[in-house]
């Protein structure tokens, strides 16, 4: 005992293990909560799991860099899950097959309404570019967006926190929006939120109906390869 | 397990060095998405692929392992707000609703077309 609870404080916040441990637990009790709720979008565990550590490293005064030094091994994994999608794509390749047709013009149309409906609003509302830059590629699976984003200078934290309020929100909306319009094809459903919202959206599709969860899955895998080769052709077209 | 872990990884390096060798304009694991899709057509033709790292399910079962919690994946890089919380206080609301905004019309866009597509795509067949 070093008798000076301050200094283990300081010996502590400066160790990756204490922001790893910090960021796996408020994880594991937000999806806890979030499967007490029966899986409810509002108890989103990712949303509730960053305003929690977020405030704890405010309240600590801990700068974002040291929490990342633990977080780092985490956020690692996004690249190898990213190319783990390979694997959903191959197992459901005959279903892929089976409406590959309808998929591909879907893929095209929505991909490019995600990203020029978000570049033309931002300019609109008169964003500073590199924001507007940084929003573009927010409906894929954030590994790709913030390489994506990070490849044209702008700023992946900005594309971080876009891309996962796109995922939640498309994930509340989905459901209640597809009914609305009556729109009842679960294929044309799930791959709606696959493309739209990435994972969260996936995630969501797979609570609903299966066939809506392999959908989602496809769109996300095949929006996350379009928009990667999209978004610097129309950011240089849209954007001066 | 750890062979299938190992092979993921290779997927995603070999899609870095392209990226980087190449001066390709899509992120490197995008590239070993496409790479491990390739392999696991492969494994179903050549008999070599149906030993190693990708017998038995284990790149699935690593796989599956890893996508049931890609939401852990998007903390960090969320806890990210901290350091743009002038971004936020200057344009948050506006960047809030413009997200949302998008969202529903991408949401929209994409089913209505894909309804209209097979529609129009089977009509044709039985025709």
């Amino acid at each position: 005992m070093t008798g000076n609870p301050f200094s283990l404080w300081v010996y502590l916040s400066q160790t990756p293990l204490l922001w790893l441990t910090v960021t796996l637990l408020v994880y594991a009790a937000a999806d806890a909560i979030s499967q007490a709720t029966r899986r409810s979008p509002l108890a989103n565990p990712v949303l509730h799991s960053v305003w929690v550590i977020g405030a704890i490293l405010l309240l600590t005064g801990t700068p974002y860099p040291n929490y990342f030094d633990g977080a780092q091994f985490v956020h690692f994994l996004l690249g190898p899950a990213t190319v783990a999608l390979a694997v959903p794509l191959y197992e459901n390749r005959s279903t892929v097959l089976s409406a590959v047709l309808p998929m591909l013009i879907a893929l095209a149309v929505g991909s490019l309404t995600a990203i020029v409906s978000i570049v033309l609003l931002a300019e609109a509302v008169g964003l500073p570019r590199d924001v507007v830059v940084s929003l573009a590629p927010k409906s894929i699976t954030a590994g790709v967006a913030m390489g994506v984003s990070e490849s044209m200078g702008a700023n992946p934290s900005i594309t971080a926190i876009a891309v996962i309020l796109t995922g939640i929100m498309g994930a509340i909306v989905v459901t209640p929006l597809m009914n609305r319009m009556k729109i009842t094809d679960f294929r044309a459903r799930g791959f709606a939120v696959g493309l739209a919202s990435h994972g969260i959206g996936t995630a969501r599709a797979f609570q609903v109906d299966t066939v809506a969860g392999v959908f989602a899955g496809v769109a996300m895998s095949l929006n996350a390869l379009l928009t990667s080769l999209v978004v610097p052709v129309l950011i240089t077209l849209l954007v001066r | 397990m750890i062979a299938s872990l190992g092979l993921i990884l290779l997927c995603q390096l070999m899609g870095e060095i392209a990226v980087r060798e190449i001066g390709l304009p899509i992120p490197g694991p995008v590239i070993g998405l496409m790479l491990l899709f390739v392999l696991l057509l492969g494994r179903d033709r050549i008999a070599l692929l149906q030993r190693g790292p990708l017998q038995g399910g284990g790149v699935e079962k690593a796989a599956d392992g890893m996508l049931a919690h890609l939401s852990l994946l998007f903390v960090p890089a969320g806890v990210g707000v901290v350091q743009q919380l002038d971004l936020v206080a200057e344009h948050g609301v506006a960047i809030f609703l413009i997200l949302l905004l998008s969202a529903v019309v991408t949401l929209l866009v994409t089913a209505l077309t894909f309804v209209a597509a097979s529609r129009l795509l089977s009509r044709r067949s039985v025709e």
